[in-house]
């Protein structure tokens, strides 16, 4: 589905990510994590195409999608969130992720339909689901942080992605809010069948969801495997797993 | 997904102020000027009607896509110089040299458009006005083609014998005639950006405005949306400047000078940016303004720059933004009484 291939990426001279790694099957969700500055967002935007790696390959269902614009990787079935939150503030609720389904269906080049009413039914029913339909006429930027976040995850679905990248979905809610929002990511992965790679500093979420956690360190991938193996590997618990019991 | 939707029929899908045809509705309230309006008065108000024109041109970049152009008299200019060659030196039927400076234009706009957006913010904002001043030194510059700093005086009105046709016309001054017709090209002009602006793509630009890396992320080529809608507004404000040539009957190198960006710049913001009208208003009252003041004192640059500084601070989001403002306002006191 994804495969990540020695991944690099140096800032004037310091390097952020470092040869990292990565294959991820269909469906598969996976967890990148890692204390601060270690790299995740870093490789999040290399497979997003928003930064150009110095070497490696990303490879997209066979793609090649390596250092292509975000756009042509977005409509290659790769959706994304960003680690602070990232809407269109002064549209509507709906009208948000209604941008996003013209997007995706190739109406945006329409100068003369009148937009308002287009793909209202879908767009409501994606609210729905993400439990927006309550406030679809409020603006987006006055919404709570929370939900501001939930309905950047809508926008995402919106471009009906195959492969979804989360940076920390849930950063910055409350212990409620997380538990809605990981009950709402694992249904709508599960309905949708989508693959989903995530990071996350709450470790409570990342056990709780990841099929498969990749530890990145200092730009290295330290350790990648089952939860299970993750969580006794002697040299995370040293660097980090440490740092939190 | 299998939830029921419980709320899409308890709201209209358009809300009723939004259905209301604008355009038509101040065409018909401004053509019977024509008929009852003084020379002073029609000639006050084709100019407002040119304006307005320029200024929602602008705000499809300023207010709609958030992109902030500090050279769209460039097109303007281009429009109106276009317009008045074709007329006066190759005698061209307006019918013709009207929309040869609105595709001029939009072509002057596609070529430095495709450069300037390739920059954001205020570097895009410094190369629009770089390429304007180019412009307007090869306007200066060029006696053979645009008259150099002399212009292009006696731009010829357009043949309007046809519209004695037209019954209630036939007794109508030149002037009055010329005023119907700009009203009339303008309105189709402004209703035509007003179904852009509604358009899926006048969503998609609204999406780049409020968020650039976003709307990269939902598939958007972010900069080939930006370079069309850079050339819709540049090939609008032609339109406008080809009107304005024949209104003042000639084309000087004033009209693509950067003080004229200046100028509409601050009819968009003066209107209130985030309103479709609201540049039509901002024209409204700084040529009104502009009259008035200089009427009563020599120092009016002075008197209307004070003005205008009062009006941007009192009225953040303009003269519209502070109506609605007061409306809202209105509402919830009478909302309150009636609980
Ligand atoms: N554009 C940039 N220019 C220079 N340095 C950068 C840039 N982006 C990131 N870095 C550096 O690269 C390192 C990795 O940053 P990154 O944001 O990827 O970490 P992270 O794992 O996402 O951290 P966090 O958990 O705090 O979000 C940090 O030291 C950061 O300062
Ligand atoms: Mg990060």
């Amino acid at each position: 589905m994804l495969e990540i291939q020695g991944l690099r990426k140096t800032f004037a001279g310091f390097v952020a990510v470092n040869d990292v790694s990565l294959t991820i099957e269909a469906r598969q969700i996976v967890a990148v994590i890692g204390p601060n500055g270690a790299g995740k967002s870093t490789f999040f935007n290399l497979i997003t195409g928003h930064l150009r790696p110095d070497t490696g390959r990303v490879v997209l269902d066979g793609h090649d999608v390596t250092g292509l614009p975000p756009h042509r990787i977005c409509r290659l079935g790769m959706g994304r969130s960003f680690q602070l939150t990232n809407i269109f503030p002064r549209l509507t609720v709906l009208q948000n992720v209604q941008a996003g389904l013209l997007a995706h269906r190739g109406r945006g080049r329409d100068f003369w339909s009148r937009s308002e009413t287009m793909f209202r039914d879908d767009a409501e029913a994606l609210l729905q689901s993400i439990g927006l339909a309550a406030v679809a006429d409020v603006i987006a930027g006055t919404l709570a942080y929370g939900n501001q976040k939930q309905l950047e995850l809508g926008i995402a679905l919106a471009s009906d992605p195959r492969v979804l990248l989360l940076d920390e979905p849930t950063a910055g809610m409350s212990a409620g809010e997380t538990h809605e929002t990981i009950s709402l990511l694992q249904r709508i992965a599960e309905e949708r069948g989508l693959t989903l790679l995530f990071t996350e500093h709450d470790m409570a979420v990342v056990f709780r969801i990841a099929q498969k956690i990749a530890v990145l360190y200092q730009g290295r991938k330290l350790a990648e495997g089952p939860p299970a193996e993750v969580r006794v590997n002697p040299e995370v618990r040293r660097v980090y797993l440490g740092e939190h019991a | 997904m299998s939830m029921p939707i419980t709320n899409s029929l308890a709201r209209p899908a358009v809300p009723a102020i939004r259905r209301v045809p604008w355009t038509l509705l101040i065409f018909l309230l401004l053509a019977p000027l024509a008929w009852i309006g003084s020379r002073y008065s029609i000639f006050l108000v084709t100019e407002i009607t040119i304006d307005a024109l320029f200024a929602i041109s602008l705000n499809l970049l300023l207010g709609t896509t958030g992109l902030v152009s500090f050279g769209h008299v460039a097109y303007f200019g281009v429009g109106a110089y276009v317009c008045g060659i074709l007329m006066k030196t190759y005698g061209v039927s307006f019918a013709i040299a009207f929309p040869a400076a609105g595709l001029g234009a939009a072509l002057a706009a596609l070529v430095f458009g495709y450069f300037c957006v390739r920059l954001t913010k205020i570097y895009f904002a410094m190369l629009t006005l770089a390429f304007s001043q180019i412009i307007w030194a090869i306007c200066f510059k060029w006696n053979a083609v645009t008259g150099g700093d002399q212009g292009i005086a006696d731009v010829p009105f357009p043949d309007m014998q046809w519209m004695d046709s037209i019954p209630g016309i036939s007794g109508l001054s030149a002037n009055a005639r010329f005023y119907l017709l700009a009203l009339t090209l303008v309105a189709v002009a402004i209703a035509v950006i007003g179904m852009i602006t509604r358009s899926p793509f006048g969503r998609m630009l609204t999406a780049i405005r409020d968020n650039r890396e976003r709307a990269a992320f939902i598939g958007l080529n972010v900069r080939a949306y930006e370079l069309a809608v850079f050339v819709v507004a540049g090939g609008f404000a032609g339109l406008s400047g080809a009107l304005y040539g024949i209104f003042t009957r000639g084309v000087f190198p004033d009209y693509v000078f950067w003080p004229k960006s200046a100028e509409v710049m601050i009819m968009a913001i003066l209107g209130g940016m985030g309103f479709f009208w609201g540049p039509a208003v901002g024209a409204l009252v700084l040529v009104w303004l502009n009259q008035e003041i200089t009427n009563y004192t020599e120092y009016w640059p002075f008197v209307l720059g004070t003005m205008l500084l009062v009006l941007l601070f009192a009225l953040p989001g303009g003269v519209l933004g502070g109506l609605a403002g007061l409306y809202g306002t209105l509402r919830r006191r009478m909302g309150r009484r009636d609980a």
